[in-house]
């Protein structure tokens, strides 16, 4: 029997992952991206087992919210990446250093 | 099921403002380059529009509409009255900064306008779903916006580092969203205080979790240490009159965020979130003033000074009384208007290829144009919190509830640090007036307009010192009705 608690540490260990993803990742501003994705995908497990458990279609509304939110995002996202390696050549994280941050 | 329809009339500034922004969005992919202050003067007419409806609709009574998502109470009327003004001058500002760099389009008003939407809907949001929808629209806008200027690699650089701070931002709210909604089964705000009031006894540590998420969040979002890291780099990598945008009115969205989420969604709560927003508030004044000494770029300087600021906020709230969300919001209003005239005048002191936004372009300027010197440093002495200038009364406000709330030692802390912040801005006014200029250039002539809002905005800051009690009863207004 799958219960609630099962998709919880699902969504809690998918949502480490990116967030070690987001730290960790020296390399790619294309894997940086990824990460975030994974973790919007992690909350929207998290809402969608909460929605199901307690009988409430509130939450899965939330998540086609979040899915349409995350849409705009990755648009966002890969229109200043292209922008950032017209302007500089490199998309490497570590490159990113013009300012001290 | 039966469907109602809702009340339309306490969402119409938000609708007129959409409308306008779609109209602007269509009609200015029709203007040539030359009439393009058409849009700018129908996007300063839709914030006068908007303030309009706003202050007509304004009244004592909280209406929720929309089926619970969607709420106008006194709160809501003054924040978006403040967001309409503040907007307003950084509009202004903007517009030479613009012509001068070849980025004079249409777009930059008509995202700002976007942002300003989002902003009013985190005012008035009544449930999680409204106040993330707000906050993203706000986001998003503000990403566009730093990688607006397309031939700057720093821009470039600044927006990619906000884009991915932020998004993590979002992802923890979210996450931080879910778990309350698990525990509480309702995304509504009211529900969610009502449920967590009810189920009151024992630590429930997912709900905790939660909140630590939310909190963190909201820490990231405004910009507070340890969540500070993005905070100088895209003030500083942006072009100015995005700063100038981001720095000043996204602040009020954020106090408004603070209230609708951990006041009145999370106030049974309280105990457990002051503990994090007074480590939040020691290290954002720790950390903002002492790393601001050592900026020789105004505005990483004035960036650091936000995070600062952002630590007096919140010590307002942290005190969890009526007084201490009225001291914070006054304090917030005055720091909005303050940065906008801060940020304001490095825009007046650049010209065409040419930033004045070091330290030492400040250098002698009450010699080569004493009025624009003095007004610097009224708004200078805001920031530091120097009497009779509006700054003091706000830093004295959040002081009094925070020590009124118990936390002496934390007031003695602020008082402390906002001397040490002194000094930097002290700095600032000290170059001005007994420095020998470096830039042997006038300031140029901005027109007659650019010089009167500078001049009001100065002056605002010195007239709300001496006569507080108008903002000061209408701030009382908004939080206790």
């Amino acid at each position: 029997m799958i219960t609630l608690s099962h998709y919880l540490v699902l969504a809690a260990l998918l949502f480490s992952i990116s967030v070690a993803g987001i730290f960790l990742n020296r390399k790619n501003v294309i894997v940086l991206l990824m990460c975030i994705e994974l973790m919007l995908l992690a909350v929207n497990i998290n809402f969608i087992a909460f929605s199901f458990f307690l009988q409430d279609l509130a939450g899965q509304v939330f998540v086609f919210f979040i899915l349409t939110v995350a849409a705009a995002e990755a648009a966002i996202g890969l229109a200043i990446l292209v922008l950032l390696f017209r302007n500089r050549s490199t998309i490497n994280v570590q490159d990113l250093d013009a300012m001290k941050g | 099921m039966n469907f109602e329809i809702p009340a339309f009339l306490p969402a119409v500034p938000e609708m007129f403002v959409l409308g306008m922004a779609c109209l602007i969005l269509v009609l200015d992919a029709f203007l040539p380059d030359s009439r393009r202050d058409i849009t700018y003067g129908l996007v300063q007419a839709t914030l006068l529009g908007a303030a309009g409806l706003t202050f007509w609709l304004a009244g004592p009574e909280t209406q929720i509409t929309f089926h619970g998502t969607f709420v106008a109470d006194p709160m809501s009327d003054v924040l978006k009255l403040a967001t309409y003004v503040v907007t307003f001058f950084v509009f202004l500002y903007s517009r030479p900064y613009l012509m001068e760099r070849d980025i004079y389009k249409g777009e930059f008003y008509v995202l700002g306008l976007f942002g300003v939407l989002g902003m009013m809907i985190m005012i008035s949001a009544h449930n999680f779903l409204t106040l993330y929808l707000g906050l993203e629209l706000l986001a998003l806008v503000s990403y566009a916006l730093v990688a607006f200027w397309r031939d700057s690699p720093r821009a470039s650089e600044a927006a990619m580092k906000y884009f991915v701070l932020g998004a993590l931002a979002s992802g923890l709210l979210l996450y931080g969203l879910s778990m309350i909604y698990g525990m509480t089964g309702s995304l509504d705000i009211a529900t969610v205080a009502a449920a967590l009031t009810a189920a009151e006894e024992g630590m429930n540590v997912p709900l905790v979790f939660g909140l630590v998420f939310v909190v963190v969040a909201v820490a990231f979002k405004l910009g507070a240490v340890p969540f500070h890291m993005w905070v100088p780099d895209v003030y500083d990598g942006a072009p100015t009159a995005v700063t100038l945008f981001i720095a000043t009115a996204p602040k009020i969205a954020g106090f408004a965020l603070l209230m609708r989420l951990l006041v009145e969604g999370l106030g049974p709560l309280h105990g457990d979130w002051q503990g994090m927003l007074v480590v939040l508030a020691v290290l954002s004044l720790t950390v903002g003033n002492v790393i601001a000494i050592a900026q020789t770029s105004l505005k990483r300087m004035l960036a650091y000074s936000t995070i600062a600021h952002v630590g007096f906020l919140f010590m307002g709230i942290l005190a969890g009384t009526d007084t201490g969300y009225a001291s914070a919001m006054f304090y917030i209003i005055v720091y909005a208007l303050t940065a906008a005239g801060g940020f304001g005048m490095i825009i007046l002191l650049s010209g065409r290829g040419f930033e004045a936004d070091q330290l030492e372009d400040f250098k002698g300027l009450a010699r080569r144009n004493p009025w624009f010197a003095f007004l610097m440093l009224l708004l200078l002495f805001s920031m530091a919190g120097v009497p009779p200038t509006v700054g003091f009364f706000a830093k004295l406000a959040v002081i009094q509830a925070a020590i009124g709330a118990g936390y002496v030692w934390l007031g003695v802390y602020a008082v402390i640090f906002s001397i040490i912040g002194a000094f930097y801005y002290l700095r600032v006014v000290k170059l001005m007036f007994f420095d020998e200029p470096v830039v042997e250039r006038a300031p140029a002539d901005r027109g007659g307009v650019f010089a009167t809002a500078i001049s009001i905005n100065g002056l605002a800051v010195l007239a709300l010192g001496i006569f507080p009690g108008l903002l000061l009863t209408l701030t009382h207004y908004a939080i206790s009705g």
